[in-house]
This record gives structure tokens, sequence and C-alpha cells, in this order.
């Protein structure tokens, strides 16, 4: 939009000029912040570094931290990609964000809870059992989540299919606080906490002599990674696939060339509601608790991950989130604390925000999106 | 035409409710300044009772009820301290039965959702009705700091069973706190205590020097992890690093990260579920605090955080919960007799321990209602300052929490703090009282 009107050799107006200016100063801001990391780890005690602590040394880090902070951002990030995907696709099809889809993110979660509590008051929680165990929680749970999105789906914004966008939309908020607040009702308020995993999950394992990662965060990663592709699989080779794909792109033709668009909009739902199952079982076996908020700001993070990666688009979902999950755990210690930021852990939620912003800044379309046409952005 | 009518009768009946009511509300406030000028002519007659009446008076006519309400935190992440309050405070009415003959109710209970958002719509809602003399709750500080003000400006009084900010009262040294109001009252303990515990805990009987602390930007954690940070430093330790999560966080490891930068040797983290299950899970993950002593606080000292095997091991400091025997004076009911009936009624055991505390709170503000009170021919009649009055005189109270004594801003606790060591996620009972170490002022 800019660029055009720059073509046309208008004048910069006060907007372009004050977004510029934001561009500059978030990205000298990290270029800054970055110096004065490697500044610190080369000499802790350099002038910058007294200067900003105070008179002090910094503390630094060491390897193995920072090897801690990039694993914890990969797993936390393959979960926000898992459940942006269910964002991402039902915005691909529909065209609206499905505010309540954290909470089927949550309810999954809580199927897992049951489920865990449950096999390992029968002893299979642990063992030989475990895995069998694990492996049939995550089918059970995947398939509560599916059919959590798909009665949201027929009961709250399929009576609302036509009407302006913004109506699903505030549906969907209103949904979210319904689901939370059935769990309450159901389940209480507290958190509701797993079983504890078998000692070789929890262990930590040398990956390749490279680093030392918790056995549950291996296989968060994995998982995560097996169902993206599973997805990308399901949605690039499959006829279902090809019919969600000729949805997203008109339904009107799509409904013409025999494709059943209300059979495929549930469909969107249910697998974005499995990926979301997912993230939800791992979340418990990672961090071991659940409460019924918990969806919530996951979900956030996980639209803002869909976002940053480009919405609509299923990689980027993937990609936002791995993006999103590393500088949330990264940039605090790297770009803020080397600046002489207090706590500054305690704003990884700017971050993260921040980082949307300035990836709308500077392509606003997000990493991997493409330019919508006029009329699908209207 | 028809439609016409139609709109023009519907006018004409709202015009006469409108009417209705307006003329109701006249006659009624009418009536009310009549009979307070009257009472004030002939005083010596009526009944005697505490206050001057300086803060108007309540009028509760015969057949209706004393109106008090119940605010604390009933949903959301906090609804597991909440709820028992507001539990204890429906028991303590049940007990307490009837006020002169007038029977006592809390209405709905309302919610503080924990905020300071939550604490001033609520209370916005409680004073908008004049009938209502007190207020039990908030749950939490952060929403007291919003709620207070203007419960203490309606002339209400407010009395929570579970805040414990300092800045919601005094320094203890002759001090208001920054959110102090005239009006509020507590039964829980002043943090103060709680911090100066834990300090003494760690660097005298522990023998740890460094230590660092984990808050959540509430007032009651901030509260609490800085005056524990004060009273080590005071000790002769040093505080490595007073740092702050998110209520929401779930990945601690940064801020671990950022702890285990300086290597201190115990971690207090006075703060509530869900976020502190992530900070004792993944605390020995990270690396640099392997060996760190874990510490928390009373909000983590309820049933589903000591259930879990990562807050094994760990200490914690809270209100002395060792009610025994202790008796409330207004309903003859124990601690014992409290938790039959709650486990009768609710099918489980109270999520947090500030029932007892709640409890009393709501028998204290009965008990000066009570005071404060007079039969006007068959009407109640409050006096708002008498209540007040009556509070701030409490002296050898005896309720179920122990000793009540009020000051003179508002902390009317017993103060006394355990900290009891933790050992085993699969028998809580045990731990709950096994305390390993005492402090009182």
């Amino acid at each position: 939009m800019t660029a055009a009107v720059r073509a046309k050799g208008a004048s910069r107006t006060k907007v372009d000029w004050f977004l510029l200016f934001m561009r500059v100063a978030l990205l000298s801001l990290i270029a800054i912040g970055l110096l004065a990391f490697f500044a610190q780890q080369l000499d802790p005690n350099n002038a910058f570094a007294r200067w900003r602590h105070g008179g002090d040394a910094a503390h630094t880090l060491t390897g193995d931290q920072y090897k801690g902070l990039v694993v914890t951002g990969l797993s936390q990030g393959a979960m926000y990609g898992l459940i942006a995907l269910g964002y991402s696709m039902v915005y691909g099809v529909l065209g609206f964000i499905n505010f309540a889809h954290g909470e089927v993110f949550m309810v999954g979660g809580f199927t897992g809870f049951i489920m865990a509590n449950k096999l390992d008051e029968a002893g299979y929680w642990e063992g030989g059992a475990f895995i069998p165990a694990v492996l049939f929680t995550i089918l059970v749970c995947t398939l509560v989540s599916m059919a959590t999105a798909v009665i949201m789906e027929r009961v709250a914004y399929r009576p609302l299919r036509g009407s302006p966008r913004l109506i699903p939309l505030i549906t969907s908020i209103g949904v979210s606080f319904f689901i939370q607040n059935a769990v309450i009702l159901l389940f209480g308020p507290g958190a509701k906490g797993y079983p504890s995993n078998p000692d070789w999950l929890q262990q930590k394992r040398s990956l390749l002599g490279l680093v030392e990662i918790e056995g549950i965060k291996i296989v968060v990663i994995v998982v995560a990674a097996l169902s993206m592709y599973a997805l990308w699989y399901f949605v690039e080779r499959t006829r279902t696939g090809k019919a969600m794909r000729a949805v997203s792109e008109d339904k009107e033709i799509a409904s013409l060339m025999g494709i059943n668009v209300n059979r495929t909009i549930v469909t969107t739902f249910a697998v974005g509601g499995a990926m979301a199952g997912i993230a939800g079982i791992l979340w418990g076996l990672l961090f071991r608790s659940v409460i019924a908020t918990t969806g919530f700001l996951p979900g956030i993070k996980a639209f803002t991950a869909a976002v940053v990666g480009g919405i609509g688009n299923l990689g980027g979902a993937m990609a936002g989130g791995v993006a999103l999950g590393g500088a949330e755990s990264l940039a605090p210690l790297m770009l803020l604390e080397p600046l002489g930021v207090e706590g500054a852990s305690q704003l990884r939620d700017a971050v993260a925000f921040t980082l949307l912003i300035l990836v709308l800044l500077i392509k606003p379309t997000g990493l991997f999106g493409e330019r919508l046409s006029s009329e699908d952005r209207a | 035409m028809k439609k016409l009518l139609t709109l023009l009768a519907l006018l004409l009946s709202f015009s006469m409710v409108a009417a209705a009511c307006g003329s109701d509300s006249d006659s009624e406030s009418d009536e009310g300044s009549a009979t307070t000028e009257a009472d004030a002519g002939d005083s010596d007659d009526s009944t005697a009772h505490h206050g001057d009446g300086s803060l108007g008076e309540v009028r509760v006519e015969a057949g209706s009820e004393v109106q008090i309400r119940s605010l604390n935190a009933i949903t959301g992440d906090v609804a597991f301290l909440g709820i028992p309050n507001q539990r204890g405070v429906e028991f303590a009415i049940e007990d307490y039965g009837q006020i002169k003959g007038f029977g006592i109710s809390m209405g709905t209970g309302l919610d503080d959702l924990c905020s300071a958002d939550g604490g001033q719509a609520a209370a916005q809602t409680i004073v908008a009705d004049e009938q209502v003399i007190g207020v039990i709750g908030t749950s939490c500080s952060g929403a007291a700091t919003a709620a207070a003000p203007l419960i203490s400006e309606a002339n209400m009084v407010m009395i929570s069973g579970s805040n414990t900010s300092p800045a919601l009262t005094s320094d203890q040294q002759g001090n208001a706190g920054e959110n102090y109001n005239v009006g509020y009252y507590r039964t829980a303990h002043n943090d103060l205590f709680q911090g100066a515990a834990m300090a003494k805990f760690v660097y005298e009987e522990l023998g740890l020097t460094t230590a660092a602390a984990i808050h959540d930007g509430d007032p009651y954690t901030e509260g609490l992890a800085t005056a524990f940070a004060n009273a080590f430093t005071e000790l002769g330790g040093e505080v490595t690093t007073i740092t702050g999560v998110a209520k929401e966080d779930t990945d601690m490891v940064p801020v671990l990260t950022e702890v285990a930068a300086a290597e201190p040797a115990a971690l207090f983290f006075p703060i509530f579920q869900p976020a502190g299950d992530f900070v004792a899970d993944q605390a020995p993950g990270v690396s640099g605090l392997e060996n760190t002593v874990l510490l928390a606080a009373d909000g983590l000292l309820v049933d589903g955080f000591l259930e879990l095997e990562q807050s094994e091991g760990m200490h914690f400091s809270g209100p002395d919960v060792r009610f025994g025997e202790n008796t409330n004076q207004g309903t003859g009911k124990t601690a014992n007799d409290f938790l039959a009936a709650y486990e009768a009624t609710h099918g489980e055991a109270p999520s947090a321990p500030f029932w007892g505390h709640s409890y009393d709170a709501t028998t204290l503000l009965l008990d000066a209602i009570d005071a404060a009170s007079y039969m006007d021919g068959d009407t109640l009649v409050i006096d708002r300052a008498g209540v007040r009055e009556h509070l701030n005189m409490v002296r050898n109270y005896s309720g179920i929490i122990g000793t009540i004594n009020c000051d003179d801003f508002g902390d009317c606790g017993s103060q006394r703090i355990t900290i009891i060591k933790h050992d085993s996620a699969a028998d809580i009972e045990t731990s709950k009282s096994n305390v390993v170490f005492e402090y009182a002022p």
C-alpha cells in the first residue's frame, strides 16, 4: 500500500514517517542489544555492562543455560505452532478467527489429565505399559478435542454462516468463556496435576553430545513435527485436503464442483481440533498441570504465531510458533538483560507481541503469508 | 392506527411504572429522615448501642434481612482461595442465627476476580445498595486496593479473611500503609510477619546466606517477596535477585535462568498456582539451580500444589492453621465442627487455609452489627459508626483462628506464622502439621 503511494510520487505522510521510525527504532534496539550481549559474553566487566548494571559486572550465563533456553523455546514454540494450525486453517476456510480454539486445546489437556490419572491408578502409567498408555491417551485427547471443535462449529458457527465476519468472531469469544466456565463447573477451579512421568522421560539426555535435553521435550518436539507432517500430507495429498483447499479459495465455486462445503468445513474444524488436542496432551505431559484457564494465553500466543507466520499458511503457522517460542525464551536474556533492563524475563509477553508488531511493520502479510485479494481482506 | 395505539398504551404504562417507582422511593427517604430526627430527639429511650450516628444509619424493616456481602475470588485461577472463603461466610451466617430477631443475608456471592478491576466493579455494585452494612472480602490484596476506598467512602466496613499485603493496613510501626482505608479490617496476618518468619528461617535455621525471590506482580506476592528480601538483608544475608513472572506463564526456564545466573542458595516464590507448579517443576532442571532450596508461602500451601510430586522437599510459610479446639465465641463452633459440616455439604475439604479467617471475620461483623443496632418499634436500626467503633475495640475475641485483637489500622489477625516441611506428596496431611519453625511477633 505505502509502496504504491510512493511510486506515484506522493510525499510521505506523517504516518509513513512514524512507521519508518518504529521500524528503525525496533531494529536498532535489537542490534544494540545483541552488541551489548556479545560484549558482555566476552567481558562481563566491560564499561557498558558496568554502566547499565549500576557499577557491577554483569552476570553471564553459561553455555548450558543458553542451550536450556533454546530447547525450552523450541518445545514451547512447537506447541504454539500446533495450536496455531487450527487458527490458520479455520481462517483459511471461513475467514474468521476462532478465539475459542485455545479452549479446544485446554479441553485436550483436561482429557489428558483424566486419562493419565485413571491409567495411573490402574498402574499403566509406568514401566512397559507407559508407551501404549501414552499413545492411547494421545488418541483419546485428539478425539475429544476434535469432537469439541466439531460441536462448536455445529452449535455456534454454522447458524452464523453468511453473517458479517465480526459476528462469528464475537461469538467465538463467548464460546471461549462458556467452555472455560463449564470446565470450572465440572472439575472445579483448581489446577489439576498429571501423574509424574517415568524417570527416563524426565532425565536429561545428551543429543549428539551437543545439548542435554529432558526426554519429554524431545517427545514434544518429535510428536509436533510428526503431526505437522501428517497434516501437510492430509491437506496436500488427499482428496479431502484438496476439497479443503478448494473451499478456502472459493466456497461457491467449490460447491458447484460437487464439493460438500459443510462437510469440508466440519473436517477443517475436526483437523484443527485434533492438532490442538495433541498440543493439549503434550502440554500436560510437559508441564504436568492444567487449569480451566490454561487455554487462554497459549491461544492468544498461537494466534500471534499464526499471524507472524502468515495467517492461512500452514507451514507459516508452525514456523511462526517456533519463532515466537524462541524469541520469548531468548530475547529477554539476550537483548534486554544486557541493556540493563531489570527483571527482563518478566517482559516475555511484551517480547512476543513486539515481535508481532515488528513482523507486521516489515512484512504485513506475515513471514510466509501470501498477498490476500482485496475481497478477502475486507 | 392500531400500532400507534399500542405504542401510546406502552408509553403510558411505562410512565406510570416510572412514576410509581419515583414516588415510592421519595416517600421512603422522607420517612427515613423523619424517624432519624425523631430518634435523635429521644435517644435516651432507645436501647444502648455503639455509635453516634455520624456515618448514617440503616433501617431494616420487619420481615427484611440484614444485608452483608461476600466478595471473594470465586472464578478463575485463584478460585481455590475464594470459594472456601465464601463458604466460610455462608457457614458463619447459618451458625450465627439471627440478630435481634432479624435474619442475615449475604445475597449472591460476588466475585473479586483476584484483580483490581474485579474488586472495583464488585465494590461499585455493593455500595449502590444502601442497605449493605459490611463486606467479607476480598480474597486478594490486589482486589482490596481497589475495593476498599469505595467501601470506606460509603461508610461500610470491609473485613478480609485472606488479604495479607502490608500496604492495606500498616507497617506495624504506627504508619498507615499506602492503601489503608478507614473501615478496613482483616483477620488474616500481615505479610511483614510472614516475610520476617521466612527470612529468619532461611538465615538462622537453614544457615543460607544468599537468596532470590520471585513474585507475580500481584500486591500480595510482591509485598511478601519484598518483606522477605528486606528482612533477609537485615539479618545479614544477600538477596541476589528479585524478579517476577506473569500469572499465566508456564515456561519458567527463562526467568529461572535469570535467577540462576547469580547462583542463590535459596529461592522463595510466594506465588499462586498454576505458576508455582511450573517454578517448582522446572527449577531443578535449570543449570545452576540444581541444589537451590525452594521455599513458598501460603498462596501455594494448598492441596492441589502439595499433591504434586515437584513440591516434595519444599518449605512453606503460612498462617498457623493448627486450630484444634479453638472455639468461635459468636457461634460456639470449633474448627472440627466446621470441617465436618464443610465436607458434608460440599463433598471435599477446603482447598485453601483461610476459611477459618473468613468465618471469624463474618462473626466479628455480625457481632459488631448486633452491638451497633437497636430496635425502633419493629424496625432494626443499625448505626454505621457503631459498627466501626465496635470493630476498633475488639480485644481477646475467641475465634477459630485463635485470639483476635484489632489494632488501629485494622490488623486483627493472630499473626502467628508457621513454617512446614513437605516430605511426601502422597501424605499431605502429615506435611501440613509438620511444623519445623514457629514465629510469633
